[in-house]
């Protein structure tokens, strides 16, 4: 069923898709696009639920729930960090710093 | 097992999902939708899973996730921002471990079964290269939270060691393609590790987070095969995607730093560049106390602030902030100039400082602030060292050469606010620190810039 070639163009088409879609990234964000890409390797999850799910033996169950546990802390951690990341970004409030400064320097500088 | 068509079309959807993701991270104002867009397409994916594969062991497998969950939420959620390197280094490294551990299964499963050799060598390539992306992970991780020396480690036979392990991976890899059956994979696994160990313990500290990049690429890779493996196309496209988009990271990154991958991965073995002598050098320097530095910043018409990593450590740049606002009230021009490397990782300062609520547009990069250092009067270089460095520029031999630094040896006056005098992260010497025109302000950042506070608000 799994034709090799069909997987080969799929794995070749994805390889430019994901060079040409971070292409212009600016270095400033290099840290947050690489925690976000690897939350999203923790897409194994779905394989690691797949063999833990057809286990046929006590010994192969263990250590799919292994491999279950590492991929969720993968991919949930990963997401969560990259947020907490980006959020830093988001959570600078220029109005007021900006304002304030402006007026204790109107206030500075009229007496003078 | 086949995969039904509307499952197929909820992975296409996930798949374009992370795509989305990807491309909304690249640019400041969609990288926290860009995020969430990827955890939405990955949730997706996984909880479709439950819905036609026929999944036994539905319990401990739930609670499985609810560990995991647990586990990655509140390390993602204490981890201080200043840890948050080694913390990306671990998630990467479990799920290189899992997929790794996931290809053994499957191999128990395919060695019954003989089918093409196509999978088999996808399922090797998985159980190799997932161990040393866990292994290499580990030991990255290691060495940025100081579990181990930050300096290259290499001893005599390294290079023939990781050759012979290296030979030896093929070998098992060909030999579990040939003759599948699990002890090859089992046996492949544990030269995985040791092949990732190797690959890290000679790569430098300022090096480290490259190679976390390096690994994560890896992983991609490897989630790719295991898509292959299990014949699900959301794998190997997400793997694929982090893979390439990885690879070209590492290659960005390296860039931002002038090295190459390879002179990073390889450099400490050729031997020639030992990362300087390590030692706090007795060389005669100019320190001065608070009270001075006050004065030249106070009087200063352009002051700009070269923020490092020893900042972050001190947990500093809330009164760095201060600071910057007293001396912005007294007239002072004052800019925060980023090393695209500051901190320990490309845009790690950043985040720092937006921590800290700097407003953003103090912070300029240095290709834009560069220009202006001969017109400052006074640099206050805080916790950095191998950014200011201009052995960068004029030693040849110096292993931080050819690096693009901030020009802060043009300025007027530079000050420094240093613990002692032990070297950078990169472990070499800064000429810049015996220059006559610099002043030593020793001391932990936090201290010093809270007597220099006061001092300026003083005067």
């Amino acid at each position: 069923m799994s034709e090799p070639v069909v997987w080969l163009t799929i794995f070749v088409l994805s390889v430019f898709v994901g060079v040409e879609v971070i292409s212009k990234v600016s270095s400033t964000l290099h840290t947050p696009l690489m925690s976000g890409a690897n939350a999203i390797h923790g897409i194994i999850l779905l394989g690691a639920i797949l063999v833990a799910g057809h286990a046929e033996s006590v010994w192969a169950l263990v250590v799919g729930l292994v491999a279950v546990v590492l991929a969720t802390v993968n991919m949930v951690g990963g997401f969560v960090v990259t947020d907490r990341m980006l959020q830093m970004f988001t959570r600078r409030k220029p109005r007021p710093a900006v304002e304030s400064v402006e007026t204790r320097s109107r206030q500075d500088g009229a007496p003078r | 097992m086949t995969t039904p068509v509307w499952v197929q079309l909820v992975y296409l959807g996930c798949a374009i999902c992370f795509i989305l993701a990807l491309k909304g991270l690249s640019s400041p104002r969609s990288a926290r939708a860009g995020n969430l867009v990827g955890a939405v397409g990955a949730v997706a994916a996984c909880v479709v899973v439950f819905f036609y594969a026929g999944i036994d062991n539905l319990v401990p497998i739930l609670v499985a996730v609810a560990v995991g969950l647990v586990v990655g939420v509140v390390g993602a959620r204490r981890v201080q921002m200043t840890q948050m390197p080694q913390l990306v280094a671990l998630f990467n490294g479990v799920g290189g471990g899992a997929a790794a551990l996931v290809a053994l299964l499957e191999l128990g499963e395919l060695a019954g079964v003989s089918e093409g050799g196509f999978a088999l060598a996808a399922t090797a390539f998985t159980i190799g290269v997932g161990a040393i992306s866990f292994a290499g992970s580990l030991v990255t991780f290691a060495k940025l939270q100081d579990l181990m020396t930050s300096r290259p480690v290499v001893f005599p036979g390294l290079p023939v060691v990781f050759g012979a392990a290296l030979l030896g991976a093929l070998a098992l890899a060909v030999a579990t393609v040939v003759e599948p059956a699990l002890w090859p994979g089992v046996v492949l696994a544990v030269v995985g590790l040791g092949l990732g160990v190797l690959l890290v313990l000679p790569v430098g500290g300022a090096d480290v987070p490259i190679v976390i990049s390096l690994l994560n690429a890896f992983t991609g890779l490897t989630v790719a095969a295991g898509g292959y493996v299990l014949d699900n196309t959301v794998l190997l496209v997400a793997g694929t995607l982090v893979g390439a988009s990885g690879t070209f990271l590492t290659k960005l990154m390296a860039a931002a730093m002038g090295r190459s991958v390879v002179n990073i991965l390889f450099g400490a073995l050729k031997g020639g560049s030992t990362l300087g002598a390590g030692q706090a050098s007795d060389r005669p320097v100019r320190s001065a106390g608070p009270e001075d530095v006050a004065i030249l910043l106070n009087y200063a018409h352009r002051v700009i602030i070269v923020p490092g990593y020893g900042l972050a450590v001190a947990q500093a740049q809330h009164t760095l902030r201060e600071l910057v606002d007293v001396l912005g009230d007294r007239g002072v021009a004052v800019d925060y100039a980023i090393h695209p490397v500051a901190g320990r990782m490309p845009g790690h300062m950043n985040v720092l400082l937006a921590e800290a609520q700097v407003p953003y547009e103090q912070l300029k990069e240095m290709d834009d602030i560069n220009g202006d250092f001969k017109q400052t009067d006074v640099v206050l270089v805080v916790g950095a060292n191998d950014v200011v460095n201009p052995a960068a520029k004029s030693t040849p031999g110096a292993p931080i050469y050819g690096m693009p630094i901030l020009n802060a040896d043009e300025a007027q006056q530079i000050i420094f606010l240093k613990r002692s005098m032990r070297p950078g992260f990169a472990g070499i010497e800064n000429e810049l620190l015996f220059d006559p025109k610099t002043t030593l302000l020793f001391g932990d950042a936090k201290d010093s810039l809270g007597k220099l506070l006061s001092s300026v608000k003083a005067l």
